[in-house]
């Protein structure tokens, strides 16, 4: 099982044992981290985010400068040679001479595979459009792990914006691959999971999967709440955004039936799907998740660079 | 009773749904050919009620994964010394490249256009196919 020189565009790109591998590494790094504080020292990440991303791009900062090593990049397309008319294929093969490891975040689906296609360094997919967003995946799969000791036996429910949200894609994806999983799907009909993804899954696994629009009456079986953002970004249609987009608001009150060892996940960042009162509640790892994020990307750039 | 007669040496495709030949004569660039070629429409057939059929004389590289994409009905036949020598059935291709565009326009195909769309047909489909850059399904149409 050698992670040296892959890409990773997709979460389906690693097998359960590899992503095991990234999981079990980031939580050892979080447990030890002066044990990593040098394996990248001469190594650069080049960080390509065509649409602004503060925070996963300052995870990915923050993951290889934490490991001793350098970051080079730009934030915004407006302030690079994108803005020239530069296409991918170019930029990828002038950039794979600059950098060890790049990471690209892009509005357009599948611009980071056709990155990939051109890049002698391992490309790591930091979120393209509404499809995929793997390394969100490994962080929630982290500190699943973490909080729960295992990715297994778990029903979890997706709250929120369905159709769109790349980190819910990417999850479901991943964990209907893990043993004994299966999903409570809670959006209103409009944003309902793409059903190529649903008959993916379907087709792949023996996943037992919930299509509902009610978050109250599920909230009380569920292992995990994973709330997302309905994103005005994903919509062609300002009026259709409006109306959709206070769908659901995760507040204190909500949870009193909820189980008391609930996990509210949440990618963040969040607008108002979930009230500030829950953020005190025990149950809301939601920060803790984005800190965990930086230990799977220190993890995962680790592998692919083969310092480890 | 409208008459055409058989071809020497060539290619008859036969057996394409009606209505779908003069769609496929453009697609083939046929009117392009400087040797004889037929269409013909609203075939009796006793398989399909009606069908369409081209008849062309000499041989050209077909795409056979555009005919299948096209219509899978399809049978080419292979004419030598006025005898059918060969037969051959299309299938709907599993893999396509290039053929036809991605439908999603957040694919990043849509806007990098250097790139050739890819396509691998869906799972439990029959006329849909997923594109390998952001796997939306594209129902492929002429």
């Amino acid at each position: 099982m050698n992670l040296t020189g892959r890409h990773l565009i997709d979460p389906n790109d690693f097998t359960i044992e590899e992503l095991q591998k990234v999981i079990d590494l980031g939580l050892d790094i979080y447990n030890n981290p002066s044990n990593y504080s040098d394996i990248c020292r001469g190594k650069i990440l080049g960080t390509l985010f065509y649409e602004p991303s503060t925070r996963t791009r300052l995870s990915f900062e923050s993951a290889m400068l934490r490991m001793g090593g350098s970051v080079l990049g730009f934030s915004d397309s407006n302030t690079s040679s994108v803005s020239k008319g530069e296409t991918i294929a170019d930029t990828i093969r002038v950039l794979d001479g600059y950098a060890d490891v790049l990471v690209m975040r892009h509005p357009r689906e599948g611009a980071p595979k056709l990155a990939s296609e051109f890049s002698s360094v391992p490309v790591i997919n930091g979120g393209d459009g509404g499809h995929q967003h793997p390394t969100q995946t490994l962080t929630d799969l982290v500190t699943i792990q973490h909080y729960r000791g295992k990715i297994s036996n778990l029903k979890v429910a997706f709250c929120g914006d369905l159709l769109f949200g790349r980190t819910v894609h990417s999850l479901l994806k991943t964990l209907s691959r893990f043993p004994h999983i299966s999903f409570v799907l809670i959006s209103p009909e409009q944003l309902k999971i793409p059903s190529h993804l649903r008959d993916e899954i379907i087709s792949n696994t023996n996943v037992e999967i919930i299509e509902t629009q009610s978050l109250e009456d599920h909230i009380n079986e569920v292992d995990i709440l994973y709330m997302t953002r309905i994103q005005k970004e994903r919509f062609f249609n300002e009026e259709e955004y409006v109306k959709l987009k206070d769908s659901y608001v995760l507040c204190k009150d909500k949870l009193k039936n909820a189980k008391e060892d609930l996990l509210i996940l949440h990618p963040l960042p969040r607008v108002n799907e979930i009230n500030y009162d829950v953020d005190s509640d025990p149950r809301a790892k939601y920060f803790e998740q984005a800190k965990l994020g930086v230990y799977a990307r220190m993890a995962l750039m680790a592998l692919v660079l083969g310092v480890i | 009773m409208l008459k055409v007669t058989s071809i020497e040496r060539g290619i008859v495709i036969d057996h394409i749904s009606s209505g779908k030949g003069l769609k496929i004569f453009q697609k083939l660039s046929l009117d392009k050919l400087n040797t004889p070629v037929v269409l013909l429409m609203n075939v009796q057939s006793k398989e399909l009620g009606k069908k369409d059929i081209i008849k062309i004389q000499d041989f050209i590289d077909l795409d056979l994964r555009i005919l299948g994409l096209i219509d899978p009905n399809i049978t080419i036949n292979i004419i030598e010394k006025d005898q059918i020598v060969e037969k051959k059935k299309v299938e709907l291709p599993q893999k396509v490249k290039g053929l036809f565009q991605c439908k999603n326009p957040r694919c990043i195909t849509s806007i990098d256009t250097y790139v050739e769309p890819e396509f691998t047909l869906a799972k439990n489909s029959r006329r849909k196919y997923k594109c390998s850059y952001c796997e939306e399904l594209t129902e492929y149409k002429l």
